[in-house]
């Protein structure tokens, strides 16, 4: 294993751990908020139940996100320090910003999970506002900062990027990504959570449990995630209209598209074959493409034959995230609209729904994982796209494997430790 | 005075801040790992209580200070990132193990086999994080490493670099402090006058070797870390410096003996915060000595302007709310009712 390729499996698998947590750490504080005002004004003691058994499950999974996002804040550095030294000026005011909603979403998650007994009820309900809109805005920044590694503005260089001058940082931060980026990944945590809350309990109740407190938890977790899992495709389309303009590369790696052309189609499934540069076993729906990415059947796509073929990402990689999120986000759409649909001509929802909600549990968190391939590896060579390759960036330390190896144990050890940890405290919600 | 230095101020005291409220959440580790006698497990009662609402919070300004470092010193950070990779990712390491370990005892694991299994986890890694974080610190302050022109082998570039025993005294010395700290604090956490007199005797002991540890560190660094030490013994603010130092260490202790709680406290804080400027003024204007001034490290100044900008608006939102955290959980002794 080269040094290299070490780092960048090191940072996928640090990045990929955390964005579990961090996804959870914006869309859980929504929902105990809910659960917590629910009992405020209902005053149904399951809702307590409920918010005080999402908090304790929250707290874990809180610690996680906090160290293994401190790992990340020191990893920039650690691996990729050339990148650090140019960029650091540019996007730090983001990460500035981030350090201080993550204060603020500390102390009022401290606060909130700690002081129902201490403070009034209304500063209470307060707080786990608090940590809702810090945790959403933390997320919202550190997007920021990526969005400008796949569309940098900000800066000016000389030929060789080592230091940046000129620079802007808030124009590094009004960069063209962020806004679709940001959007997407908000939507992405509140539909992930949602769905994944929601089918905890639709799997619960289909075992039989029939207290009440499933039925609450349930429609407080569609709540959220089925209104962001309906505009996710929209989202989605607003960053692919992005990516076709800004990263042509990554657009066509993400539909297998070799030639360049008008009327280009869709590719659904398949297998890019790279030696005949030619997507097999696909599905091909005729001109779909040019219209999602420019709204326009007639409009021509850019495809890897204008790209030099060392600038060329891993398009079977790329293309086969982008086909798993888009599959995802069909489903999570459809089943919240057909859930949504059957509610309101009902007013009930029955097991067909629960088992097409137990399916989704997991979907919104792999969709998140699939979507951050498609950005980042759609990214490479470039680590910053089109000033700094990655392999430029990287450390000179040798023997990367092994901190690559050791951080791997640990996370896949954490990732039982709090597998199991939360199964128990699921088995031991109300019958 | 420049932005700069303003800048690198704020990094100082955003590491002041960690080390005064996260390295006490380290000590308070340390402590449930040498818990003995009758009274063992309402130590680490009382000691879980008063990290428990708090240990996330005062863990964002390790996050600060490196971001800050990052944004505003970028070629610091990354010769800092290169050669002590070994140090910190160990130190992530033990930081990662650490936090976990502690919220799933808290939350997590009610049997008492996984209590005791984490708790175990928690204080070994509460014990060797606050060395490796120490180390790393020593090797900042030292001349050699920054120095050595051209690439030098492994061992000199990322072994060398803090693997001595001047970087050893450094990290010992942090490891006592933050025991002290958290020895000092924890007396004013409890009423009960048993647990009382527990952490005055531990406060009363790590105290002597802070001390002892200081004057080590001041020892070797005559030959690992000579511009700090002459910075340190030869400026017109060394001797008040040091007066200063001294006098709140020996406040700190005598208030311990005396039973003095709360004063203990405040000393004890100061005694810390006074070790950390000393060091700061050590090697001042060198961000690395002995050639990397803070000026040469700085980012151009629009980030530096921006930064500004950015903690002053942060720093309306967070003074307030780290004000009402500890108003609510540390003012007043009633215990604490985990979720
Ligand atoms: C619940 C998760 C989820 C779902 C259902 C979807 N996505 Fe997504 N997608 C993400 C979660 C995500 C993500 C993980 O959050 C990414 C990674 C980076 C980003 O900003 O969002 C992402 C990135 C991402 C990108 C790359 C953006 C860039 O590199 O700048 C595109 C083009 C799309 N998505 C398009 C879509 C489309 C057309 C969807 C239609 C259904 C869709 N996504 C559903
Ligand atoms: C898109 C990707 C990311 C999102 C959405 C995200 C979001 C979050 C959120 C919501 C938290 C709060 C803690 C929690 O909820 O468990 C968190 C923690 C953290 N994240 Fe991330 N993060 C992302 C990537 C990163 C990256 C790349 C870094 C490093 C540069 C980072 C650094 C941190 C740090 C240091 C913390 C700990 C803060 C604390 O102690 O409270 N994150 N992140
Ligand atoms: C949390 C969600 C994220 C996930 C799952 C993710 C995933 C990945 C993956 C798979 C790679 C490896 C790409 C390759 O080498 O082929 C990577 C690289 C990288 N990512 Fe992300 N990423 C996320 C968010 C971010 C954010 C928010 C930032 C910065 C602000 C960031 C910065 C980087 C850097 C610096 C690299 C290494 C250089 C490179 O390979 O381009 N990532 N990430």
């Amino acid at each position: 294993m080269s040094d290299l390729f070490a780092a960048r499996s090191q940072m996928a698998l640090s990045l990929a751990f955390h964005i579990v947590f961090a996804v959870i750490g914006i869309g859980m504080p929504v929902l105990m908020a809910l659960a917590e005002r629910q009992w405020q004004r209902t005053g149904d003691p399951a809702y307590l139940d409920l918010a005080k058994r999402w908090a304790r499950g929250t707290a874990i999974l809180f610690a996680v996100g906090a160290v293994s996002g401190t790992v990340l804040s020191f990893e920039l550095g650690l691996l990729w320090p050339r990148f650090m030294a140019f960029a650091g000026p540019i996007i730090g005011m983001p990460f500035s910003l981030e350090g201080f909603a993550f204060f603020t979403e500390a102390i009022f998650l401290g606060i909130y999970l700690y002081g129902r007994d201490r403070i009034s009820p209304r500063a209470h309900f307060t707080a786990a506002i608090l940590v809702a809109v810090s945790g959403a805005l933390s997320g919202v920044f550190v997007v920021i900062a990526n969005a400008w590694m796949n569309a940098p503005t900000g800066f000016t260089f000389d030929r060789v990027p080592i230091l940046a001058s000129d620079v802007h940082p808030l124009a590094a931060m009004a960069n063209p990504a962020a806004f679709p980026e940001a959007l997407h990944m908000i939507l992405a945590a509140y539909a992930a959570t949602g769905f994944g809350v929601a089918g905890i309990h639709a799997l619960l109740i289909l075992r039989g449990r029939t207290a009440p407190f499933h039925k609450y938890a349930l429609r407080l977790a569609l709540l959220v995630g089925v209104p962001a899992a309906i505009l996710q495709p929209i989202s989605g389309d607003v960053a692919a209209r992005h990516v076709a303009v800004a990263q042509p590369a990554k657009l066509a790696a993400a539909e297998a598209l070799f030639v360049t052309q008008d009327h280009a189609p869709l590719e659904l499934g398949g297998f890019p074959d790279m030696a005949a540069r030619v997507d097999r076993w696909g599905v091909r729906i005729p001109a779909a493409l040019s219209l999602l990415a420019f709204h326009d059947p007639s409009a021509q796509v850019t495809g890897l034959d204008r790209i030099p073929a060392d600038q060329w990402p891993n398009v079977p990689v790329v293309h086969l995230a982008f086909d798993v999120m888009v599959g995802i986000g069909t489903y999570l759409a459809l089943v919240g609209l057909w859930v949504l649909l059957s509610a309101w001509r009902r007013g009930a929802i029955g097991r067909a729904h629960f088992r097409a909600l137990a399916i989704a549990t997991p979907l919104g968190f792999i969709a998140i994982e699939a979507g951050w391939v498609v950005t980042e590896v759609g990214r490479q060579p470039w680590i910053i796209y089109g000033v700094l390759r990655t392999g430029d960036a990287v450390t000179p330390m040798p023997g990367l494997v092994v901190p690559f190896t050791v951080i791997t144990l640990l996370y896949v050890f954490l990732a039982v430790v709090v597998t199991r940890l939360l199964m128990r405290h699921v088995a031991r919600s109300p019958q | 005075m420049t932005l700069a230095y303003l800048l690198a101020g704020v990094v100082m005291i955003a590491l002041t801040a960690y080390a005064l409220l996260g390295g006490a959440d380290f000590g308070g580790g340390v402590w449930d790992l040498l818990a003995f006698g009758p009274r063992k497990d309402r130590q680490r009662e009382l000691i879980a209580h008063a990290i428990g609402p708090v240990w996330e919070a005062n863990h964002v300004w390790l996050i600060l200070a490196v971001v800050l470092l990052f944004t505003c010193f970028p070629l610091a950070f990354t010769a800092i990132a290169i050669d002590l990779h070994i140090p910190l990712t160990l130190a992530l390491i033990g930081i990662v193990l650490r936090g976990s370990a502690f919220s799933f005892r808290a939350y997590g694991d009610s049997r008492a086999a996984g209590v005791r299994r984490w708790g175990r986890v928690f204080s070994i890694a509460s014990l060797i994080t606050p060395l490796l974080l120490g180390m790393c610190v020593g090797a900042v302050t030292s001349s050699a490493p920054w120095d050595a022109a051209g690439p030098g082998t492994f061992r000199s570039t990322f072994i060398g670099t803090w693997l001595n025993w001047y970087c050893a005294s450094v990290g010992v010395l942090a490891l006592a402090a933050f025991a002290f700290l958290a020895a000092a604090y924890l007396t004013v956490e409890t009423t009960d006058a048993e647990l009382r007199e527990d952490f005055r005797l531990r406060g009363l002991w790590a105290g002597i070797v802070v001390g002892v540890a200081a004057l080590l560190v001041l020892l070797l660094a005559g030959t690992a870390a000579r511009s700090m030490q002459e910075g340190l013994l030869h400026s017109t603010w060394s001797v008040p410096l040091h007066l200063a130092t001294l006098g709140v260490a020996v406040t700190a202790v005598s208030a311990l003996w005396v039973r003095r709680w709360r004063l203990a406290r405040v000393a004890a804080a100061l005694e810390v915060a006074f070790l950390l400027w000393g060091w700061g003024l050590g090697q001042f204007p060198y961000l690395l000595p002995p050639n990397l001034t803070i000026e040469d490290a700085a980012a151009p100044q629009a980030t530096l302007e921006g930064v500004t900008i950015a903690l002053v608006l942060g720093g309306a939102v967070l003074i307030p709310s780290l004000i009402y955290l500890f108003r609510v959980f540390k003012s007043a002794n009633r215990t604490i009712e985990s979720p």
